[in-house]
């Protein structure tokens, strides 16, 4: 007789035990192997846990006194740093988007542009910034660049995507004018994205600020630079003010160019 | 659609006149915010050391090709350091994120005052860069593994927290009542009511930041120690291209492989 089930039990995402399992075992395994591979060294953490005590009286009574002269100049670095990088990734990200759009532009171009657009795209900002401080030199000028490629690879790839979304109807009816191809695109394509290009836009200004204060660890300008000689001094009641700073004006942006976009969209 | 009559001709033009104004207006006061900051920019440069780049960046391409073959022999372990970096960072994130979640969404949290100081928490982590959180953790427990792993999942933390409190609070009440009204146990209803809602998205939220964390993983070593963000500074310190470039193709590979595997994970769960 066969025996019949009465209770209900939750389907399972992966019937075969063996393969569940087999996965479960397989993932306990690596996390053994690598988690034996992370050495703590327990001296050197039950010194530093005597530090834990500073770093967190240096968040509570931030300094923004002794050193506010260099903090103030490098959130202006980092502020313009973001505006300059912006504006530059908006010009050189529109005809870079146009010639990524499968629907606008000759198979090489296209292939050519999305080849480019993913070689940048897949270089971490800081590598960036390493690679222009020691082509251009220390300063705001490696970071205005670091910050800019990485805007055109950002701003490109996604206004790429809207221009291969729009309706093809417009394009087909300002073709069929006999609009040239420069025409086509004024009257056709970015009547349909120039809202999604600003939104993008200034949504990338908000990530590239946050961004500037990163590369200035590794020499690229801005706020980061201060942060990391205050730590290299272990003064933490700077670091602690500088980092308030960063925590604020990141809030600020980022309500800031939310509030923006909905407005426009 | 304006229509400008000029004699007799009728022509038309895309914007009316105000409408050109306006636009002007916002132009121009972008241009003037732009010069404002390039000429900050340009003060702040040595013009100088700009001046050799085009012989700087000659010489650092012709000694990063050919790329330093031997050299995949020391990136490997240093690759394994930063998965374990990134898989360790993000776990860890994970489970905390779990329990910031409940306390934070609107639905589930205990009290508005536990609500404000989660929020609180998640809104640092998310706003500090993994580099930075890196240059303090590293004064506590010294360079190495550890101190990038802490560094990873204290950035996570916040994005996928907020991610899942979203959820929590997006939450469909009706499979809940449901299963209430069967008699079902708190540790029930939590398991067949709270859990398959959640689940995909979770899973989601933290392969996709996983994939973000690789990238992080790789160069977090630079300030944090271990993985291959380390190999890499000392490469550059003692300027060997050819090494630098073997780091930076690595680099570019297992990011492919990333994305790959979190895309694969992602669809396989929607």
């Amino acid at each position: 007789m066969q025996e019949v089930r009465t209770t209900w039990r939750k389907k399972r995402k992966i019937e075969n035990p063996l393969i569940r399992y087999g996965i479960l075992v397989l993932v306990l395994a690596y996390l053994y192997l690598a988690g034996t591979g992370v050495e703590v060294n327990a001296d050197r953490v039950s010194r530093g846990l005597s530090r834990v005590g500073l770093l967190f009286s240096g968040f509570f009574q931030p300094d923004f006194q002794s050193r506010g002269k260099y903090i103030v100049e490098g959130i202006l670095e980092s502020v313009a740093m973001t505006l300059a990088s912006s504006a530059f990734a908006m010009i050189l990200a529109v005809p870079i988007a146009l010639g990524a759009s499968r629907n606008i532009v000759p198979k090489w171009v296209y292939l050519i542009c999305r080849v480019f657009l993913m070689l940048i795209r897949s270089l971490h900002v800081v590598i960036l910034g390493i690679i222009f401080v020691i082509m251009f030199g220390y300063g705001p000028l490696a970071g205005v660049l670091t910050l800019m490629v990485n805007g055109v690879g950002f701003i490109g790839k996604l206004l790429a995507e809207d221009i291969e979304n729009i309706q093809e109807e417009q394009l087909e009816a300002i073709r069929a004018t006999g609009a040239s191809w420069l025409k086509t695109v004024v009257y056709a394509v970015w009547p349909q994205v120039s809202t999604r290009f600003i939104g993008l836009s200034i949504y990338r200004a908000d990530i590239s600020f946050r961004q500037s204060t990163v590369i200035g660890i590794v020499g690229a300008g801005g706020i980061g630079a201060v942060l990391d000689t205050a730590m290299g001094r272990y003064d933490y009641h700077t670091a602690g003010a500088i980092l308030l700073v960063i925590i604020i004006m990141v809030l600020v942006t980022e309500y800031g160019s939310s509030a923006i976009r909905r407005r426009i969209v | 659609m304006p229509i400008i009559t000029k004699g007799n001709s009728l022509s038309w033009k895309r914007k009316t006149p105000s409408q050109q104004r306006t636009q002007f207006l916002v132009v121009l006061s972008i241009v003037v915010i732009f010069l404002i900051s390039a000429s900050y920019i340009s003060k702040q440069t040595m013009w100088e050391f700009v001046s050799d780049a085009p012989i700087q960046i000659r010489d650092f391409i012709s000694r990063m090709f050919p790329p330093d073959v031997k050299y995949f022999g020391r990136v490997a372990p240093a690759l394994w350091d930063t998965i374990t970096i990134s898989v360790f960072g993000t776990g860890i994130a994970v489970v905390i994120s779990f329990a910031l979640a409940i306390l934070a969404a609107k639905n589930t949290t205990p009290n508005s005052a536990v609500r404000m100081v989660v929020l609180t928490i998640i809104v640092a982590s998310r706003s500090v860069n993994s580099m930075i959180w890196a240059l303090l953790i590293v004064q506590i427990v010294g360079p190495g593994l550890l101190a990038s792993i802490i560094a990873i999942a204290i950035r996570s933390l916040g994005m996928i927290s907020k991610l899942m409190y979203e959820a929590i609070e997006e939450i469909n009440t009706e499979p809940i009542e449901a299963i209430t009204a069967t008699g079902a146990s708190r540790a029930q209803i939590f398991v067949y009511g709270y859990l398959p809602q959640l689940m995909p998205s979770f899973v989601g939220t933290s392969v996709y930041r996983w994939e973000n964390n690789i990238r992080e993983s790789t160069i977090i070593g630079i300030v944090g120690g271990g993985g291959i963000g380390m190999l890499l500074n000392s490469a550059i310190n003692r300027l060997a291209w050819d090494q630098v470039m073997s780091i930076l193709i690595v680099i570019f590979l297992t990011v492919v492989v990333a994305e790959w595997v979190s895309a694969k994970v992602r669809k396989s769960i929607s």
